[in-house]
């Protein structure tokens, strides 16, 4: 029996599609879930998200948001998220260089927490990215 | 009446505006029928999270709510408010609605004695809050034709974190809501303290919260009313096009219209020259007959 997995995203729907398990990083540690999970409302922290479907896993970096499991439907409102094969490596990598220097140079706390929200996203993306390198034959 | 020369020189310069203005009501639908794609894609989002603090509120009364983004004051000192406008104009009267509507805003808070912090969006609403001399309490301009969240974070960060602090005991938003192509309104919208009896109250007692109910409320609450800033910049920019094009579609019509009426205002010159002329010879013709 599959389960329905929405993620949703401020900007668009992502993805809408039956799945077997979601591994989803919470605040609280890891959680799989599997259909007939009961109720749950959970917050995510940033990490990697997997999704198996028909044996195949596909991983996403998402960073942070949460998660409704519902009757066999689980619904993600995420921050942002992105699936691990969309994810440019160089890019990432700029990235992260651009964040570590606005946190740099950050003044008010809100600068300060914005550049470290944008570093820890770009830390996840790296390494959900280079995950799926591992894992390629 | 004018030399037809000078006529000339006008159509062909009216012609160049109508061919600009064409070129721009063109771009202009296709840039609408992006951004009101985008603004239908953001829907779900806030649907669910509108959704979701529906039933984490309904139990949340009296002191559960203070210190969140749900609670009332009594004593109203000082608002915040934060204003969607274009960068750019050429809009019709779209800029000036949500102006107007912002200042009669403004005036009615101060006339019951609330102090109001001005955060806008787009340079138009900066550019008057400049002018007028309001409190400019955070701006961002060049905001793009399809911005991300997290591109527009940071003036509703400062106004979400100025309500928690309780600097501003309420906030409000004005922005250019998109109807239909030919209708936009101004719209003003209460964000703090969340109006929580807009949401469908359904109790699910039966949910496991992690780590608290009170946790996860904590974390939507900024997040819906970030996200509701963000609908209404993206609601702007359907505006902002929708009411550019057909103010371009309006001046190429304009245009058309006046070339029209030059050319017949062409056609009378060249035709009382000619009559001039025709007569000139004749009535010389005449004299050297006699």
């Amino acid at each position: 029996m599959p389960m329905h997995l929405e993620i949703v995203t401020a900007e668009r729907v992502v993805l809408s599609e039956e799945v077997d398990q979601v591994n989803a990083p919470t605040r609280d540690g890891r959680v799989g879930i599997l259909p007939r999970h009961e109720p749950l409302m959970t917050i995510l922290q940033p990490g990697e998200l997997t999704i198996i479907k028909g044996g195949e896993r596909v991983p996403f970096a998402v960073s942070g948001g949460f998660m409704e499991v519902l009757s066999s439907r689980v619904t993600i409102l995420a921050d942002t998220v992105e699936r691990a094969d969309e994810i440019d490596e160089e890019r990432a990598l700029r990235s992260r260089v651009v964040a570590e220097e606005r946190l740099k140079i950050a003044q008010t706390d809100r600068d300060m927490a914005i550049a470290e929200a944008k570093l820890r996203k770009e830390l996840v993306r790296l390494r959900v990215a280079q995950m799926k390198n591992i894992r390629r034959p | 009446m004018a030399s037809s020369r000078e006529i000339k020189r006008r159509i062909k310069s009216v012609k160049n505006v109508a061919q600009i203005t064409r070129a721009m009501e063109m771009v202009a639908a296709s840039k609408m029928r992006r951004a009101q794609r985008n603004v239908l894609a953001a829907r779900p989002y806030a649907d669910r999270m509108r959704d979701l603090i529906g039933e984490l509120t309904v139990r949340a009364v009296g002191g559960a709510r203070k210190g969140t983004l749900l609670e009332q004051r009594e004593n109203v000192r000082r608002v915040g408010l934060i204003i969607v406008t274009p960068d750019r104009g050429l809009c019709g009267s779209l800029i000036t609605n949500v102006l107007r509507r912002s200042a009669r805003f403004i005036l009615d808070q101060r006339a019951m004695g609330r102090e109001v912090d001005v955060f806008t969006y787009g340079k138009k609403g900066r550019d008057f809050i400049n002018r007028t001399g309001y409190t400019l309490a955070g701006e961002m301009v060049k905001i793009g034709d399809a911005p991300k969240i997290e591109d527009i974070l940071g003036v509703a960060i400062d106004a979400v974190s100025g309500f928690e602090s309780g600097r501003y005991d309420e906030l409000y938003l004005i922005y250019s809501e998109f109807i239909n192509t030919l209708v936009q309104r101004a719209a003003l919208k209460q964000l703090a303290p969340v109006d929580s009896a807009e949401a469908a109250s359904s109790s699910r007692s039966d949910f496991t919260y992690e780590p608290s109910q009170e946790d996860v409320l904590q974390e939507v609450l900024p997040r819906y009313v970030e996200s509701q800033i963000y609908q209404a910049i993206l609601e702007s920019i359907a505006s902002f096009y929708s009411a550019q094009m057909v103010a371009m579609r309006n001046a190429t019509k304009s245009a058309k219209d006046l070339v029209q009426d030059l050319t017949l205002s062409f056609n009378k010159a060249r035709q009382a020259a000619i009559t001039k002329e025709v007569s000139e010879i004749a009535s010389g013709a005449a004299a050297l007959a006699e």
